[in-house]
């Protein structure tokens, strides 16, 4: 894939995450205030509230599109960090190889924990 | 294919602002936030994996981040973040040409670019401030609890 169509990706991941994961920080790090006015379930990371998320389709399909977006925006901001350090083109393949299969791996396994546990109807608070 | 050139400046600089500015510095900030947020967002799905055990193996998982050192560094994270996301947006905004303003002739006393973009700079440095205020308030309630 051309470089400029990977930089364009970069971008348009960058503002999926922006949306996504200010909405996730949002969830998790201004409970208690949210809370305060009546919106919100207060802590966050209470396993009856993460189980509760994660069994909505709408958390897990956002979950699945966040750890992509994120996961590409990463690695090939990670990527382009070590190409300015003038590799040569041997070790430019072995870091795109690293990034992509980092990057695939990481997606997969949380995407199969994503819809395993949505899955998982009998932990229904 | 076009050679590339060499970066004879290699870590140096990415740390050095040189003659650049705040900006510069933004840049190497934007870097180091993106490079950390990697590498918590990594662990992040390791340890959120976690779930598939259900909410004993959750919740076993959860009382080993009890200590504050962890809630600092989720804090360390959410700054991060908040700097990260709105001095991307800035970023995005620039790359597209947007509240950068026109070209025109070189007339003295000089507005170079960085200057016209220095207000965008400043404000979006504000709204991750007020983030980053909102998290440690919530954060404050939530250890005083």
């Amino acid at each position: 894939m051309r470089e400029s169509k990977l930089w364009f990706w970069h971008i348009t991941a960058a503002i999926a995450v922006v949306v996504l994961l200010g909405m996730h920080m949002g969830i998790m790090h201004v409970g208690e205030i949210l809370s305060f006015v009546g919106i919100g379930a207060g802590d966050a990371v209470k396993s009856a509230n993460v189980f509760h998320r994660s069994q909505q389709a709408f958390f897990m399909a956002t979950y699945i599109l966040l750890l992509g977006a994120a996961l590409f925006h990463g690695f090939y901001g990670l990527r382009s960090m070590l190409f300015e350090l003038s590799l040569s083109s041997g070790l430019e393949k072995a870091v795109s190889g690293i990034c992509a299969v980092a990057g695939i791996g990481l997606f997969l396994y949380g995407s199969y924990a994503a819809i395993y546990v949505f899955r998982m109807k009998e932990v229904l608070p | 294919m076009q050679k590339r050139l060499k970066n004879n400046l290699g870590l140096g600089g990415w740390l050095s602002g040189g003659r650049y500015g705040i900006e510069r510095y933004a840049y190497t900030l934007h870097r180091i936030t993106g490079l950390g947020i990697l590498l918590y967002f990594i662990m992040h799905i390791i340890v959120t994996g976690s779930r598939m055990g259900g909410p004993e193996a959750w919740e076993s998982m959860m009382a080993s981040f009890e200590k504050p050192i962890f809630k600092l560094g989720e804090f360390m994270i959410f700054i991060a973040f908040a700097f990260h996301g709105i001095n991307g947006i800035r970023l995005i905004l620039v790359e597209l040409g947007a509240m950068i303003g026109k070209p025109g002739l070189p007339s003295f006393p000089y507005n170079y670019s960085t200057l016209r973009q220095r207000p965008l700079f400043v404000a979006v440095m504000v709204v991750a401030a007020v983030i980053i205020l909102i998290g440690g308030t919530d954060l404050y309630f939530l250890v005083m609890k």
